[in-house]
């Protein structure tokens, strides 16, 4: 079946009802959305479909309608997304391993509220886990990113 | 392959040539230091100048032995190294490098030290210097317990340094200058004229020279990089998902295998049937090993879901089914004949309490899995003489000999790449996942498994924080607290943990106690005692590990003594304070949060502090109990560490800290029923999620030229802080963890 990721339409062999996040991850070796639950309880494989944040570990490729963006199609690094640029530099990161959901959730919210408030921050990142607990720097730079964006 | 992996292959060659050993270097305090791993397969023209530099023509590589689980130990090493050696972060390659008996953890003995004193009357210095010559033997490279910045403090500076100083030397005898002379900067060696002369271009006779053996370090206030922010090596990567870890490493050739274990942990495999499985397309082979089945196929999705078409017969977990049997396993603990350890017994306890206490209470800590983000995996490829391991580890020492012993290979054979981690907490100190992959890729010779777990089975299995009661009693005179006598019972951790790893552990186990024998506060009478439970469920550290039980049994107990004493539990505690390090973060968290007793109107706060990994934190925090549930508004921290190497990474590593302990303390524990655990994803075992995070404020205090790590000590105050503040808002009184048991979180 065919799929368009990052904008390039890929031929993948894969039974239907495998998860988009592991067409990703194993077919297409797009290893920066990750594996964290598998049940949606953690953000970690958070993709874009058709600009929509998307647990990529619920949706069957199969089922697939619209186009993937992953953490890769998103900015580069020497090309990054607004978002991308702001967790760099509040230095979100620790294990880092929870940061490509985040940034793809954050950048999803932001396309759609330019200026999120508190709470729509809140609404929208807690469905996005981090272990070792970035929370207040990922507060920070959601903010600082919809700032960056507005102003450019 | 990485360079320094290619190049240390065989790590273990004896007697190796003139600049091994690092002695010379004075990196090592003993009189026969270890090969330098790097000499032993050196390309020609590469120059191995320590342990931790290596200069060939290419370029410079610095050795950064303990392991990045997130905390950013690669950065802060590698910065200690370029500090001296003069070069920018930017200019060289970081690797890991290879397993070695020469990146054993001095610190690790410190704290050892300390107990060994209070618990066996061994001089504390002395104490250390066995411990450490003990851990120096048998070459033990681990990463924890908040070691690796004070094990690298002095070490990779000296490294750093004795490289610059050798590289000065070539250049020196070559011109017939003064190493005086020569000023290094960015990688070079610079002539009085100017002329700048790339360590590269040097590799090849410094390999040949004798290494300058005697360097002073730089002062702090002659610093470039170190006590200022610093970006972080791996985050550029890690905001692009571009950071590879060990889940993501593909290697040519590999097949991808998951695991069914035994749902009830270590019980047995007795019988299965994986017809069903075996059917589905993309599955290769369903393999038998310890403790369950390994699932070969063409994808992790098709292994996951043939995973669970596999029927399988399974043995009773070797520990008591239900948590009825645990909780009553440690109250049975209580007794003289479990005594472990009583390392503090101040004034007379007894005396005290011969009237009868005013606080007698039971307090309990659940087991708690790590979990961390990435799930545990390992790839392994066993050929005729050899074997090379990928895995995300703290332990890569332990990894290459449980490959060697499961593949018949001498280990020094097995080369072990250790990957980026996905976080750990203590989880990957473990290394059964390598094992089980050794174990499947010994029946596939010459083909590289990744193994990876689901998350269902990595938190089924994960080697939770141990169990843990206390009990206390105490009395309070004249408005101040008189007595305290807190008995500890727990299964010990090193037992379990070293256990697994072939390893006893002789004497008292320390983390039974730590948190609270060594809490700074002069208790007129005072008694620590602890009670070693018999192992029920396999336990290992988690972060903090002792003391993230300990520290709430300590503080909580203390509260409702001062409670009782009508005091005020921040001033009370300054009172009490028995050095001027406790005083000082106490003094800071007051000052920070304007503490000025009760707030009322529903809200509270709560203050603790504890003293652990040799870092005093104290903590306060404040709730408000809305209609909806108690919720947490602001934490204010005060970590006494010494020199903060990097302030920005500091706040990070605190503030997450305090997060893990609060998150843990609301909502999460793991139970057995029928001797399987409960709970096995996230939403059974949440932690904290953003919307519940509160407002924290961090502040190094201290000074001089002391460094500690921080990666743990934020969390043994947070859940008894939280604590203080719920009973200040609404007077219930929490013993026991998940606190989510007994009141509600908004």
């Amino acid at each position: 079946m065919q799929i368009t990721v990052n904008g390039i339409p890929r031929e993948v062999d894969a039974s239907p009802d495998t998860p988009l996040l592991w067409v990703l991850r194993d077919t297409l070796g797009l290893t920066g959305t990750k594996y964290g639950c598998g049940v949606a309880q953690c953000g970690a494989c958070t993709v874009h479909i058709d600009g929509e944040a998307v647990r990529s570990c619920q949706v069957a490729v199969g089922d697939l309608e619209g186009n993937v963006t992953t953490i890769e199609g998103l900015g580069t690094p020497e090309s990054l997304h607004a978002v991308q640029a702001a967790w760099v530099a509040h230095q979100v990161a620790q294990c880092g391993y929870c940061q490509s959901g985040q940034i793809m959730q954050a950048a999803a919210l932001l396309a759609a509220t330019p200026d999120p408030s508190d709470d729509e921050i809140d609404a929208a990142m807690s469905g996005n886990l981090c272990r070792c607990g970035t929370y207040p720097r990922i507060r920070a730079a959601v903010k600082a990113a919809a700032q960056s964006m507005q102003e450019t | 392959m990485s360079r320094a992996g290619k190049i240390a292959r065989r790590t273990f060659l004896i007697g190796a040539t003139a600049i091994a050993g690092g002695v010379a270097f004075g990196v090592w305090r003993y009189k026969t230091p270890y090969a330098n791993p790097l000499e032993a397969d050196l390309p020609e023209g590469a120059a191995a100048l320590t342990p931790y530099v290596l200069v060939t023509a290419e370029g410079i590589t610095l050795i950064t032995p303990r392991s990045d689980l997130g905390q950013g130990a690669y950065s802060v090493q590698a910065a200690l190294i370029a500090e001296e050696l003069d070069v920018d972060l930017d200019q060289v390659t970081v690797d890991p490098g290879p397993p070695s008996a020469a990146y054993w953890n001095g610190a690790l003995a410190t704290e050892a030290g300390e107990f060994m004193e209070a618990a066996n009357g061994i001089p504390a210095a002395a104490a250390v210097t066995i411990a450490s010559a003990g851990m120096k033997f048998i070459g033990m490279q681990i990463t924890g317990g908040s070691t690796t910045v004070p094990d690298a403090y002095v070490k990779l500076r000296q490294a750093g340094a004795v490289a610059r100083e050798t590289l000065k030397r070539v250049v020196a005898q070559e011109r017939g200058l003064s190493r005086d002379a020569l000023r290094t900067a960015r990688g070079a060696v610079i002539l009085p004229d100017g002329t700048e002369i790339p360590y590269t271009a040097l590799a090849a006779q410094a390999a040949t020279v004798d290494p300058v053996t005697h360097v002073a370090l730089r002062p702090a206030s002659d610093w470039r990089l170190l006590g200022k922010p610093m970006q972080r090596l791996d985050i550029l990567a890690k905001s692009t998902g571009t950071q590879g870890y060990g889940i993501d490493r593909v290697v040519p050739g590999m097949k991808i295998a998951t695991i069914l274990l035994n749902p009830a942990q270590g019980g047995a495999l007795n019988g299965y049937d994986a017809s069903e499985a075996l059917a589905l397309p993309g599955v290769e082979a369903v393999v038998p090993v310890t403790g369950g089945l390994g699932i070969i196929a063409r994808d992790t999705w098709t292994a996951f879901k043939a995973k669970d078409l596999i029927a399988a017969d399974w043995g009773p977990a070797p520990f008591p089914a239900t948590m009825e049997g645990h909780w009553q396993a440690l109250a049975d603990s209580f007794t003289e004949d479990s005594l472990d350890s009583r390392p503090r017994d101040d004034g007379d306890v007894a005396a005290a309490l011969a009237g009868g206490a005013a606080v007698e209470a039971e307090y309990r800590t659940p087991y708690l899995a790590h979990a961390p983000l990435e799930p545990i995996s390992a790839i392994v490829r066993v050929d005729a003489d050899a074997a090379e391991v990928w895995t995300g580890t703290q332990i890569p020492r332990f990894v290459q000999q449980n490959v060697g012993r499961i593949a018949g290979i001498a280990p020094e054979n097995v080369t072990v790449h250790v990957e980026y981690m996905g976080g750990s907490f203590g989880h990957r100190l473990e290394d059964e996942v390598v094992k089980q992959a050794a174990e499947i890729a010994a029946q596939m010779k010459g083909t590289p498994v990744k193994l990876i777990y689901s998350r269902e089975e990595d938190m089924m299995h994960d080697f939770p924080r141990q169990i843990a009661m206390a009990r206390a009693r105490g009395t309070v005179k004249d408005g101040r607290v008189e007595a305290l006598d807190l008995s500890i019972a727990m299964p010990s951790v090193m037992g379990s943990q070293m256990g697994r790893q072939g390893l006893s552990v002789p004497g008292p186990d320390s983390q039974i106690v730590a948190g609270a024998f060594e809490q700074p506060f002069a208790i007129p009478h005072q008694r620590i005692t602890g009670y070693r439970a018999p192992e029920l469920a396999p336990i290992s550290s988690w972060r903090s590990v002792g003391a993230s039980s300990n520290g709430f049994f300590y503080n909580a107990a203390l509260d409702e003594l001062i409670h009782a004493a009508g005091a005020d539990p921040l001033e009370e505690r300054l009172r009490l304070a028995s050095d001027p390090l406790a005083r000082g973060v106490l003094e800071a968290v007051a000052e920070m949060s304007d503490w000025q007793g009760p707030l009322g109107n529903r809200r509270g706060r709560g203050v603790a502090m504890t003293r652990s990994f040799g870092v005093h934190t104290a903590e306060v925090v404040e709730v408000t109990a809305t209609d909806g549930g108690i919720r947490i508004d602001r934490v204010w921290v005060a970590a006494e560490v010494g020199r903060v190497l990097d302030p920005v990474n500091f706040e990070n590593l605190v503030a997450g800290g305090v997060i893990w302990g609060l998150g843990h303390a609301i909502n999460c524990e793991i139970t057995y029923a029928d001797g399987i655990a409960e709970q096995d994803n996230f939403y059974a075992f949440e932690g904290m999620r953003l919307y519940q995070c509160p407002e924290i404020t961090v502040r190094g205090v201290g000074s001089g030229d002391r460094v500690h790590g921080i990666g743990e000590p934020p969390v043994p105050p947070a859940a008894p802080a939280l604590a203080g503040a719920i009973f200040a808002a609404t007077g219930t009184r929490l013993r026991e963890m998940p606190f989510n048991r007994f009141v509600d979180f908004v």
